[in-house]
């Protein structure tokens, strides 16, 4: 099956259907007990205390902030160049889940940096490129809801949404364009041999793949109502046409 | 419950805050994905009308 095959509404509705309930249920399953694994189950760092149990909710919700941005702008990118509205819609729909996401690690980070830095904000580089991120995220949304045309919508908050892509990109390597800051480098990473202890490691990777699920739960159910509200207006033109 | 020491605040408010705003997103979506869908039942059922 072509990725391209989920471009046409119709079938995207009929596989969407039928994959919700199996993802919803994935989510509700794994984020729950996760998040219960890293915060009954793990014990308290030497240096952070309890405070290390913030990183069960923060990082998860920092990296979704960033990479809903991405598809963000990459179902923008399939917009402008092959004009399939499913992508849009999905676009639009991840836009409020992403910003929830913004939010959630920014007010966590703040809980977290309170007693470890001694401040809850600082304008620090990363934590700086974060707040700008989640203002894109604002504006995006806001720019979708103040244009009636559907399509000259799509058209000009994709190209907002690329313009914001340099601060999600920024917001995740801030930390290694200046060593300034107070926000420590990334936590994970694929190219170390060694990462945080596992026993945090492990349900922090239980927490990021159930806030993965939970996005894509949340994404499938947005863009379906986006594609039914789009229909339902092509309807009440036609009506009163 | 874990023993949290001074930090209480600070680890149960991160909770706290992730679990209300998940829930206050996914109320929002759900409400919204059913009224949409009962306001596209009731245009369908009204064009249905009109052609027949």
């Amino acid at each position: 099956m072509s990725l391209w095959e989920f471009a046409n509404p119709a079938r995207f509705m009929r596989i969407s259907g039928a994959a919700l309930p199996w993802v919803a249920g994935l989510a509700a399953v794994i984020l729950p007990a996760g998040l219960a694994w890293g915060f009954f189950l793990t014990p308290d760092d030497y240096r952070q205390g309890s405070t290390v149990k913030i990183i069960f909710v923060h990082v998860p919700a920092a990296m979704m902030a960033i990479n809903i941005y991405g598809m963000i702008v990459v179902a923008s990118l399939i917009w402008l160049i092959r004009r399939h509205h499913v992508s849009a819609l999905a676009a639009r729909a991840a836009a409020p889940i992403g910003a929830t996401m913004t939010v959630i690690a920014l007010l966590t980070g703040a809980l977290w940096g309170q007693p470890m830095w001694g401040t809850a904000w600082a304008w620090d580089p990363r934590l700086t490129s974060f707040f700008i991120l989640f203002l894109f995220y604002v504006g995006y949304i806001a720019l979708w809801a103040a244009i009636e045309d559907p399509d000259k919508a799509a058209d000009l908050t994709s190209v907002l949404a690329m313009v914001g892509s340099v601060f999600a990109v920024l917001s995740r390597y801030a930390v290694n364009f200046w060593s300034q800051g107070l926000h420590q480098g990334a936590t994970l990473s694929i190219d170390r041999d060694q990462n945080i202890d596992p026993v945090f490691w492990l349900p922090l990777l239980a927490c990021i793949a159930g806030f993965f699920l939970l996005f894509l739960a949340l994404l499938l159910v947005g863009t379906r109502t986006e594609i039914r509200a789009r229909r339902a207006r092509a309807l009440q033109l036609a009506m009163a046409g | 419950m874990p023993d949290l020491g001074p930090y209480a605040t600070a680890v149960l408010g991160a909770y706290g805050v992730t679990i209300a705003a998940i829930a206050g997103l996914v109320a929002w979506l759900v409400l919204r994905a059913r009224r949409v869908r009962r306001e596209l039942a009731g245009l369908e059922r009204g064009r249905r009308r009109s052609d027949g």
